[in-house]
């Protein structure tokens, strides 16, 4: 991987263009796996456009997007082990997605749904964070877990540039380096945070660097470049598999959307400093790096754009279909057992809604 | 069965539980070598190892926070946070995450953890060590919140709290700690939460209580019996879920309730229950429920704190004003 001028030593695979500008990682020499990198890309992005339609339409709840910073995710979730444990923040459908995590699932979560939560697949993996930045800790408590059992295993712990500012979140990172547990802190550094910016968010040159003070690894990915992001985390961790401690990965990337659905973000940001940004995003320079290799062409990408709708359109479908919880069902998973008070607030809620009914 | 002081009740109720159970583990700021700074987790890291009891750095948030990853991997951690006053930046982690985890995963994580800590004044301690914050985490829906107040209390019930499939908040009475003895049976036997006890019967007022205010409402108990006043006196012990029946049978027979909590009056845990016997049990009443509680003030500093703490002579003059009542 290469030093790309003006970021002193960010890893990067492809230029915007998709130009080769460092060595291939072992993966990227198998097309397959690129393919897989680019599919996931799409069919991430096809979800987020649906997302934000049916919360516009009054079906979903408030949605956060992640268009733009697809790549993080997905390349995080490519390099990890299906028993390891990814603990998202609220931006990573694309990796929950690769991780197993089923559309209809992200659907009913972002529907205010809590079965969304009960993963049919990756069962361990944590649900997303919406308190900013307080999970870090549950990432260092589930990779203790790790190597208190002396298990290959690893947590990827996901952040947003504003969560770095967070006690929460220096205080994992310290710890983590004391144990040297098998944890990795990923960085969506996607340059806000509502609406503050990243240069109002920390003086520190990169956030890379607060690794230093934990006494942990820490660098820079461009967080676009989702080759260069599955080769730096498939690096990390490997180091943390093999006992030789967490790191801290910042991936830069722009937050080409608006925070949430509820946010209008040209009430602080130019619109000219989005469309700076667009020629970076993530798709076209897998897309163009596929095609110069001859794996891609038109028809393909009709075709892929074509299931990925599919797909989601009746993921949707199923989400909308999908009869909200019973009122009983919010008691019965506060305690294991329902203890005599609760029950008898389950009773009233029951004839209560059966009243409503 | 040997005497043990409730510290001791507390070190015996942890051996125990690591002894049975390998997926127990201890955690918190000095818990390792030193056996905490009250001696509650002594001679655990030389018995179990630095495996399972773990000296963390001084970050109170985290070790709320890493018991939850533990838990959701199936470990049952057991955090010490050396005093309730360094507790509330765990709160964020209590009522985010380790209270909900269960319901917003559908059942699917779960966090069998316990946040140990020693609570309350009386023992002449610097600022911030001495308050009752009982109420601000039973307010909290997903958690258990105890308080023992005798050793074999103490052993019986943070055994359960240890052995629950929920978190459970185990606040210890830091007064407690050497001046309450008794006979401990160190025999792994839990007593149940969301129970409580009744340490004395009497058919004129129940007095209701927990944690370190236990001894001087017996004592008052023992000072009414003199005028043959006889008190009920139960032991609340575990503060959520709060066990009303009790309270409701015994109130049903005495038709007179004092409540006594070191804590401060407003919102606190009395309120709840003046709450629930006035909804339940109002046409038992013979006579107002009566409130023996901190003030809501700052915990003064030492000199002072005895000022703040109700005591005997306040109980019995409660108790005396529901016999009055007409």
């Amino acid at each position: 991987m290469a030093s790309v001028q003006g970021h002193n030593s960010i890893n990067r695979v492809l230029d915007i263009d998709g130009k080769l500008v460092g060595t291939m990682p072992e993966f990227a020499r198998n097309p397959d796996e690129l393919l897989k990198l680019y599919r996931a890309l799409v069919l991430t992005r096809t979800f987020d456009t649906k997302a934000v339609a049916l919360q516009r339409t009054g079906r979903l709840g408030t949605y956060a997007s992640s268009l733009g910073q697809e790549a993080v995710s997905v390349g995080a979730a490519a390099a990890m082990q299906p028993d390891d444990v990814f603990l998202p923040s609220f931006r990573e459908h694309g990796g929950q997605l690769w991780r197993g995590v089923t559309l209809k699932e992200l659907f009913l979560y972002w529907g205010g749904d809590e079965r969304g939560n009960d993963f049919a697949g990756p069962r361990g993996d944590f649900p997303n964070c919406v308190p900013v930045g307080s999970h870090p800790p549950h990432a260092v408590g589930v990779a203790l877990a790790f190597r208190l059992r002396g298990e290959p295993r690893a947590s990827v712990c996901v952040i947003g540039d504003g969560a770095t500012s967070k006690g929460d979140f220096a205080e994992a990172l310290n710890m983590a380096g004391v144990w040297q547990v098998p944890a990795v802190f990923l960085i969506n550094s996607n340059a806000w945070a509502i609406s503050v910016p990243r240069a109002k968010q920390s003086a520190a040159k990169t956030l890379a660097q607060k690794a230093v003070a934990a006494g942990i690894p820490g660098e820079q990915v461009d967080g676009n470049d989702v080759i260069a992001v599955r080769a730096v985390m498939e690096r990390a961790l490997a180091q943390a598999r093999q006992g030789h401690g967490p790191s801290l990965i910042e991936a830069v990337t722009y937050r080409l959307c608006d925070h949430t659905t509820s946010d209008d973000a040209s009430r602080y940001r130019d619109d000219a400093e989005v469309s700076r940004h667009w020629p970076a995003e993530p798709l076209v320079r897998l897309r163009n790096l596929l095609t110069a290799a001859g794996h891609w062409d038109k028809d393909k990408e009709e075709a892929l754009l074509h299931k990925c709708s599919n797909a989601v359109e009746q993921a949707a479908q199923e989400y909308l279909a999908t009869p909200p919880q019973p009122v009983a069902a919010n008691f019965d998973y506060t305690y294991a057992e329902t203890p005599a008070e609760l029950a008898e607030q389950r009773e009233t809620a029951i004839a209560l809604a059966q009243g409503a009914a | 069965m040997s005497e043990l002081n409730l510290v001791q009740a507390v070190n015996a109720a942890l051996k125990r539980a690591m002894s049975e159970d390998a997926d127990v583990l201890v955690l918190g700021e000095d818990v390792g070598i030193d056996g905490g700074v009250f001696r509650a987790t002594e001679g655990l890291f030389q018995q179990f190892g630095e495996q399972r009891v773990l000296d963390t750095p001084l970050a109170e948030a985290s070790i709320a926070g890493v018991s939850i990853g533990l838990a959701a991997q199936g470990f049952r951690p057991v955090a010490e946070i050396q005093f309730t006053g360094f507790a509330y930046t765990c709160i964020d982690q209590i009522l985010n995450h380790a209270s909900r985890l269960r319901s917003r995963t559908r059942g699917r994580l779960t966090c069998p953890m316990v946040l140990r800590s020693p609570a309350g004044g009386g023992i002449k301690a610097v600022e911030h060590h001495s308050e009752s914050p009982e109420a601000m985490f039973a307010h909290i829906p997903g958690i258990k919140v105890v308080m023992p107040s005798s050793p074999a209390r103490a052993y019986g019930l943070l055994l359960s709290a240890i052995r629950d499939p929920d978190p459970v908040v185990f606040l210890e009475p830091t007064r407690l700690y050497h001046a309450a003895r008794g006979e401990v049976a160190d025999n792994g036997a839990g007593l149940p939460l969301g129970r409580c006890v009744t340490l004395r019967p009497g058919r004129d007022v129940t007095i209701v209580s927990w944690g370190a205010m236990i001894k001087g409402t017996l004592d008052a108990a023992d000072q009414l019996a003199a005028d043959n006043i006889e008190a009920e006196v139960l032991d609340i012990a575990t503060l959520k879920p709060l066990d009303s029946a009790t309270i409701f049978d015994s109130v049903g027979r005495t038709g007179r309730l004092v409540i006594v909590h070191e804590a401060p009056m407003s919102c606190g845990i009395g309120a709840e229950i003046a709450a629930r016997v006035a909804g339940r049990a109002i046409t038992s009443l013979l006579a107002p429920i009566e409130r023996v509680t901190g003030y809501d003030t700052m915990m003064p500093y030492l000199r002072t704190e005895a000022y703040y703490m109700p005591n005997t002579a306040a109980v019995v003059a409660a108790a005396r004003r529901t016999m009055a009542y007409t």
